[in-house]
């Protein structure tokens, strides 16, 4: 395994409903390459959106290390947290959560607004991204007209376009069907073989699952072996 | 400004709803710019009057008539400077919604003692001469189309002349302008001659409505206006002298407090507003749950978040109320017509705005609060 761009040390995590104390993950010890794609996988209620959400700064960690590209993100604040996601993570979910209101190109241009670039290389970015997964010609179109793989390309070209460290990724083609699926999954393979995107990737599916260099599997919170390719 | 597409895509989400609430705004604003202009427009008339003018009427009555003789007997108060009078016609032009006050002033101190109008020295000369010359307001002529040397009638409904009848005719010698704003609507009026009026007029000779007196200090104007009235303590017609200011402002009082009035229509108006509009933001924010979390993932702060949501109401509101206020300054010039003189003064249009900001605050800043506290594990999961 080469240098570990994500590692997570002791993590536990626990959520209180009123008296009741819910362990989601227990003591968990994780390395993720630099240019690995892992597909995480497990049952349903198993933690894996709890992990990704701790990999991707969304939540902290109740005790143990979380440390991406060299930075402790447990011990970060909220504020500096969402900073912190706009540089390094790229969110990719199952229903797409695009803004309805906004066509392709604002909606791959939203990360970038984040950032001190000038308009004219925001656009020029976001054609690339939208070039890079294939909707070059799809810019002005608004999520409504597009399939769901294309609402999920542009999806992937807005988690793309600020180029994140890691792409997380939540059943990425959990709502498409098996041929838009692999599209898809080519697609993150592409990026991850092409661009050296490294990427962590929930999914149910072991066909999908076939697509990454790892796979880990998750029950109760715990993660199993993982069984290479 | 680069933020500017996100925040007008979220305010026409719902297309419908964001119009019906912008219209309820729109038409909030546009009763506030007229209404507000009338406020404004009497509030001004009467702090025009400079604090050296002194008002004498009837003590118990404004319609109290006084004796001309009391003229000389003011001018020899002292510290008066300048006396001048002028008489209630009340007369009707060509129909009964026309309504403009026509005065018959002492013309020979009268222009001295409203020195903020502006007439012309043809014109004074010309009324002068011509004992049935009179001087109209800029408006008012351009209104019923009336030019210099025109011969008007006005039909009296107060004062018949000798021979019963009640058409009296006018000599138009020139127009009345302001110097400013509110001498501009005090000038739409007509003036005529008092001594044609005494001569005519078929009954009241040798009375007049009141005397405007200057006095030489201001600062003593109240020991002036004390020494005038003593002069005609006990007698048959006792007088009450103010300051011009100060009978405007009893006579607002007497119409009814119409600026209250006017304030508690507004209240109540955007008391109701403020639900309604402020129900169209929650419930926007609250469909839109979803969409906040993701930029907030994306690394949108909390504060940005906030921003967000304020910007929005804040361009509904002010949107809303420019488009309101725009059609009342719109709409003013044709109520000008009825209300000579009504305009529509800058001090409204920033009041508005005003209350644009503070009723987009109010009503963006729950929603606003929201979504900056909304916790993306939390929404995400929630679909
Ligand atoms: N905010 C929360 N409050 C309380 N319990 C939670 C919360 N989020 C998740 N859980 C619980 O944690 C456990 C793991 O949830 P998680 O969403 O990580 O599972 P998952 O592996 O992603 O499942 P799925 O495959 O259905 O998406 C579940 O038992 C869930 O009920
Ligand atoms: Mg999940």
């Amino acid at each position: 395994m080469g240098e570990a761009i994500v590692s997570l040390r002791g993590v536990l995590k626990h959520y209180t409903r009123g008296k009741q104390t819910v362990e989601v993950l227990e003591s968990l010890d994780l390395d993720i390459a630099r240019g690995d794609f892992l597909a995480l996988m497990g049952p349903s209620g198993s933690g894996k959106t709890t992990l990704l959400n701790l990999i991707g700064g969304l939540d902290r960690p109740s005790a143990g290390s979380v440390s991406v590209a060299g930075e402790r993100i447990d011990q970060l604040s909220s504020g500096q947290l969402a900073q912190w996601r706009a540089r390094h993570i790229g969110f990719v979910f199952q229903f797409y959560n695009l803004m309805p209101m906004l066509n392709a190109e604002r909606n791959v241009e939203l990360p970038l607004l984040l950032t001190r670039l000038p308009a004219a290389d925001r656009l020029r970015r976001v054609r690339v991204a939208l070039e890079i997964v294939g909707l070059a010609e799809r810019g002005g179109h608004k999520p409504s007209e597009l399939s769901g793989g294309q609402a999920q390309r542009v999806a992937i070209a807005r988690a793309l376009v600020a180029d994140p460290t890691l792409l997380v990724c939540d059943e990425p083609t959990g709502d498409l069907d098996r041929k838009t699926a692999d599209e898809i999954l080519h697609l993150l393979q592409t990026l991850n073989r092409e661009y050296g995107k490294t990427i962590v990737m929930v999914t149910h599916d072991p066909k999908a699952a076939e697509f990454a260099t790892h796979q880990l599997h998750m029950d109760k919170g715990r993660i199993g072996t993982g069984e290479p390719l | 400004m680069k933020y500017f597409p996100l925040i007008w895509s979220a305010l026409w989400r719902k297309k419908p709803r964001t119009i019906y609430t912008m219209l309820s705004i729109v038409v909030a604003f546009l009763l506030f710019g007229m209404l507000q202009a009338v406020a404004v427009g009497m509030s001004k008339s009467f702090e025009i009057s400079g604090a050296d003018r002194l008002f004498t009427a009837g003590k118990f009555s404004f319609t109290e008539i006084l004796p001309l003789g009391y003229y000389s007997r003011i001018k020899s108060t002292p510290g008066v400077q300048l006396v001048s009078h002028a008489s209630w016609f009340g007369g009707v032009y060509q129909d009964e919604r026309n309504m403009f006050p026509q005065l018959a002033v002492d013309h020979e101190t009268y222009l001295e003692m409203y020195d903020e109008f502006i007439v012309d020295e043809a014109a004074r000369k010309e009324w002068a001469r011509n004992k049935t010359g009179a001087l109209v307001g800029k408006g008012l002529a351009q209104k019923f189309g009336w030019k210099v040397g025109d011969r008007i009638p006005i039909q009296a409904s107060i004062w018949p002349k000798r021979d019963g009848r009640n058409d009296w005719e006018f000599d138009i010698v020139g127009l009345l302008d302001g110097k400013d704003e509110n001498a501009k609507a005090q000038a739409e009026v007509l003036l005529f001659r008092f001594d044609y009026f005494d001569e005519a007029r078929q009954f009241g000779q040798g009375y007049v409505g009141w005397y405007l007196e200057k006095v030489s200090d201001p600062a003593q104007a109240g020991s002036v206006a004390a020494a005038i009235d003593r002069q005609f303590a006990n007698s048959p017609k006792e007088t009450r002298t103010d300051s011009e200011k100060a009978f405007n402002q009893a006579f607002m009082k007497q119409l009814g407090d119409i600026q209250l009035i006017i304030q508690s229509i507004l209240g109540a108006v955007f008391f109701t507003l403020l639900f309604l509009t402020g129900n169209t933001m929650m419930q926007s924010v609250r469909e839109r749950i979803p969409e906040l979390a993701v930029l907030k993932t994306i690394g949108f702060s909390d504060r940005s978040v906030l921003a967000l949501v304020l910007s929005e109401s804040l361009l509904l509101c002010v949107i809303a109320a420019l488009a309101g206020l725009g059609i009342a300054t719109f709409l003013m010039p044709g109520l000008a017509a009825k209300m000579p003189g009504l305009y529509m003064p800058p001090e409204v249009w920033a009041m508005g705005l005003g209350v644009a900001g503070l009723l987009a605050f109010i009503v963006g800043f729950p929603p606003a609060w929201r979504a900056m506290r909304l916790d993306i594990v939390h929404a995400l999961s929630a679909r």
